[in-house]
Order: structure tokens, then sequence, then C-alpha cells
């Protein structure tokens, strides 16, 4: 990573750090652990279900909402505010300024992810009075959902760099929403016929597919995650959001700053 | 070497919902700034300023034109790294103390690690921040703010400096400050480019200032030959209360300064004028020819129709 990205990266790191809404959310989701607890002793031996289940629903959760909320205003916020002039009257070229606020945005997740899966992990060791082998599976959903982070912070990072914040917010929340039915939307599309079936295709695979990324149910149940869906996910991941940040970029570049 | 050339820069905005209408916001500016002056680029709020200041950082594109800082374009990495930019009414990440927001701009001036703590120590003495330092920014007052901004656009020492409006929303006192920092800039032999519609400060501080208008650069010049102009009239001054029929007649206004009588008249009633006072006996004081001002020059251009090429001195 050259040093400005670098730079850019950790000045976003330590501007969300520095966000008090951001602690709130964490709390919220760590609170969100300590319940599983609670709603997990009312039937015998789903505690750990509703944990796993429950736990990781809210870090994916409040991870998105965090992603958004944040990814959102990376570009528009800097522009509303005029920040971004005079980082950009420097020797920075603009795709170093929105792959810096991509990767200080996704260290951000990362290490949010990272306090709030020891939530989940503490309030597992605690109704199951220790860790299984299986439980690598919530670690593997956990990754999961640190892709998904990515994916999501790409297309809120693409949004800020034309629209305003609010309609960002509204087309990532959006496009989130359809991506975690995108294998529903795959299937209808398998389905359909005609014009209905290529723009059903079309959008199945243009919509992020987080269907794929999330492993909770199947986690929950114990059931092992293939190193293939770990390999694909990865590659699918990386492939996708390098896509969405040059279309970022691109329309970045040729932004005019007014 | 020239700091600055802009050649028939040209910026049109397309507004409206099918963005059919167009906006001209800057005409053909053709423009020459030598190094070591300070040019003060004047006009009223809506003219021009600020559009050329954001096409010279690359902000904005221009529709047509070129323009280039120390011979280079100005997609030019290397460019950015010998100029400093303060924009109007700036705005810093307020998460960050004033240390901490030199830091980042030094990092990203490519500014070497082991001297930037040192950088970053002499330009806060220099703007007179030190003991506020390690206060973040949201607390800063508007004037701090300003000073911080002048920081961040000198930090690096570049060649060329760009200075939106420095003295919006300061104090005198402020203003003062900041005008000491650009006289200090220019004694280094750095180049100053600020743009201003306080016309006191550009003639107490510019070489050279160009007048721009609705998008249009009305005149450029020296300061000193532009106001050095005769308005081809004279104050006359002399001691009483009494106006002599032969100055009354030329319909010119009088007024009393303390125990004295002024009057502006043409100089071509200059002799008669005498007359009328030596006739009354009444005791001259002076006669002073009535040179223009900065703001006369820039309100007669302002005033003056649309021209194809800039007035030059």
């Amino acid at each position: 990573m050259n040093s400005r990205v670098f730079h850019i990266a950790t000045n976003t790191f330590r501007e969300a750090v520095r966000d008090r809404v951001l602690y709130n959310l964490i709390g919220f989701a760590l609170l969100m652990s300590a319940a599983a607890v609670l709603v997990g002793q009312v039937s015998i031996q789903i505690e750990r279900l509703v944990v796993i289940n429950l736990g990781l629903t809210a870090v994916s959760l409040f991870g998105i909402v965090i992603a958004i909320f944040i990814g959102i205003g990376l570009v528009s916020k800097e522009i509303d505010k005029r920040t971004l002039y005079t980082v950009l009257s420097r020797p920075v070229r603009r795709w170093e300024f929105i792959a810096g606020k991509f990767f200080g945005l996704s260290g951000t997740l990362v290490v949010n992810t990272f306090f709030m899966a020891i939530g989940v992990f503490a309030a597992l060791a605690y109704v199951s009075h220790h860790l299984v082998s299986s439980d690598i599976g919530v670690l593997v959903a956990l990754y999961f959902i640190v892709l998904e982070f990515i994916i999501i912070t790409a297309l809120a990072l693409f949004f800020s760099s034309f629209s305003t914040s609010i309609f960002s917010a509204i087309f990532a929340f959006w496009l989130f929403m359809i991506g975690s039915f995108a294998q529903d939307l795959r299937n209808f599309a398998a389905m359909a016929h005609g014009v209905t079936r290529w723009l059903a295709t079309g959008a199945a695979y243009v919509v992020p597919n987080f269907s794929a990324l999330n492993v909770i149910t199947q986690v929950a149940h114990g059931e092992p995650v293939s190193s293939q869906l770990i390999l694909l996910n990865t590659a699918y991941t990386l492939v996708y959001s390098i896509a969405v940040l040059s279309a970022a970029v691109l329309i970045f570049e040729r932004r005019n700053l007014k | 070497m020239r700091a600055i050339e802009i050649l028939g820069l040209e910026k049109v905005y397309n507004a409206g919902f099918w963005r059919k209408l167009s906006k001209r916001a800057l005409q053909p500016l053709s423009l020459v700034v030598e190094e070591g002056e300070i040019f003060g680029f004047l006009g009223p709020n809506g003219a021009g300023k600020t559009t050329t200041l954001k096409i010279l950082m690359g902000l904005v594109f221009p529709t047509a034109g070129s323009a280039r800082i120390l011979g280079m374009e100005l997609d030019d990495p290397s460019m950015k790294t010998q100029i400093g930019f303060l924009p109007e009414q700036p705005y810093f990440y307020d998460h960050l103390t004033a240390r901490e927001l030199l830091h980042y701009y030094g990092q990203l001036s490519g500014i070497e690690a082991k001297q930037l703590s040192r950088k970053v120590e002499t330009v806060l003495e220099q703007v007179k921040l030190s003991n506020s330092a390690n206060v973040q920014l949201r607390k800063f007052s508007k004037g701090m703010l300003q000073r911080v901004g002048i920081a961040q656009a000198i930090l690096h020492d570049p060649k060329v400096v760009f200075l939106d409006e420095p003295m919006s929303g300061l104090d005198p006192m402020g203003r003062r400050e900041v005008r000491g920092l650009i006289e200090d800039l220019k004694a280094r032999g750095k180049t100053v480019f600020f743009s201003t519609h306080i016309l006191s400060d550009a003639e107490a501080l510019c070489d050279r200032v160009g007048i721009i208008h609705q998008g249009e650069l009305r005149g450029v010049g020296a300061v000193a030959e532009l106001t050095a102009g005769v308005h081809g009239k004279v104050e006359i001054v002399w001691q009483g209360s009494i106006v002599p029929a032969g100055i009354r007649t030329m319909g010119a206004e009088c007024r009393a300064a303390g125990e004295t009588m002024r009057v502006v008249v043409p100089e071509e009633n200059q002799d008669a004028a005498l007359d009328a006072l030596r006739r009354e006996k009444l005791r001259l004081i002076s006669v002073v020819p009535v040179r223009s001002s900065l703001e006369d020059y820039f309100v007669a251009q302002l005033g003056a129709p649309v021209k194809s090429e800039a007035i030059s001195f």
C-alpha cells in the first residue's frame, strides 16, 4: 500500500474510532449477545443455537449499519465540508483518496468485528461451559461477515462518490436487502422466460450475493463450512469489491468538486 | 520562471434537470504571475475568483484553456509538492487536534518523518497556535481555524501559496497577523496568489492585482501604477468658513473641516478658484491633486462595459 493511501486509511480509522456513535452500536451488539444467553435459557439444549444465531446476526446487522452510515459520508461529507480541498491540493491522486477511505473503514470494521466476536465467544463459552471443535465454524461465519462488510463498504463508497448521503444510504441499504435474497433471485431467473429471464439474471449477478456469505444457520447447527466455499467467497468478494471501487474511482476522477 | 501561467481558462457549468442550461462561470482568462510576487485577485462575490483557484488546484476541470504552475501541468503530482492552498472559510477534520492535522497533511505532502515534527512545531509557532496544538479543532474559533489553515498551506515550504479570502471572518488583530504572515512569505521569496474583495488588504500587500467581474478579467496591473493616475481634479483647502462667490458658482460641494473649508474642483477651474480666494483675501492652506484609489479603479472596472481584452499596465 503506498504511503498516502496508508495515511488516509489511518486518518479514516482514527475518525471512526473517535466517533461516539460507533461505541453505541458496538454496545448494542454486545448487549444482543448477552441477551441471547437469556433467550437460550427459555428452552433446554438450544442455548448454543440461539447464542450463535442471535450473536452472529447482531454482529452482521450492526456492522452493516456502521458500514453504511460511515461509508456513505466518506466522500460526500468531505466534499460538503470542503476538507477534501486541502487533501487534493497535495500530491494525492483521487484514486489514492478512494483507496485510503476504503481501507480505513474496512480496517475499522475488522476491529469492530473482533470486539463483537469476543462478546459472541464469551456468551458461547458461558452457555456451553467450554468451546468445542465445531465452534471453528463461528470463526468462518465471522470471516464471511467481514467479507460482507468489505462489499458494503465498497458500495457505500461508490454511492458516496457521486450522490448525497441520504440517497447513498437508501441505495446501499436497498442493495444489501436484495443481495440477502440473491439466491432467490437466481432461482426466479432460472424459472423465468424471455426478457424477464435476461433481466432477472442480470440483476442476480449485479447485486452482491450476500446469501452465499450467510452461513449463520448452518454454523449454528454445527454443520461444517467447506474450504471450497471459503475460497470462492473470498475470490468473489475481491473481484466484486475491486469492480465497485474501480467504478467509484472512474466517477470520482471526473467529478467537479464545487 | 513564471510562477503561474493561465491561458484562456474557461469554465461553463451545465445546470438544470436535463443539464441544458449553461452558466458561464469563467470567460477565457489569461494571466501571468511572476515568481516572488504577491498577486491580489480581486472581485465581488460570485466574480469567478474561487472558480479560478479551484481549477488551479485540480478540484474543478476547465471547459477550455490551460494553466501551468512553476512550468508544470495542473495534474502533475510533483507540482503539488510545491504549492500550498488555503480554501475559503476552511473547515478541517474536527476530530483531530491542530498538531495531528498538521502531521497528517505533512505525511500527505511527503515530508520525511524525521523532519515532520520539527516543521509542525515551527509553523505552529509561526501562526501562534503552539499553546492550542493539542486542542481538537472542533473547539477552535474561526480565527484559529484560519491560522491552522495557513499553517497547513505553508507547512511543506511551498514555492507558491494560494489563499482564498484569507482575511475572511477575522477581526482586525487577526487580519493584521495574516497580513504579517503574507509579508513574511514574500520576504522569503515565495509567490502568493490571494483572492479577496477587501481592497485595503490588496492595496497594502500586493505588487500587482487583477480584477475579475462576472467571470471576466477586467484589468491587471501594478498597484502603484493603478493608483498613480490623477483624477483630473484638485482639492483646495482654505482657512475660515466663507465660501467665495466664484467657487459657489462652480457648483462644487464645499465641506467644513474644523476651522477650514475644502472643495474639489476640476483642474481647469483651479486658477479661477484660487483667484476667487485671493479676491476675498482668504488664506490658502493647500492645493492637492486628487489621486485614484484602488477602490476607484475597481469600481470603474466593474462598471465598464464588457471588453474583449483586459487592460494591462
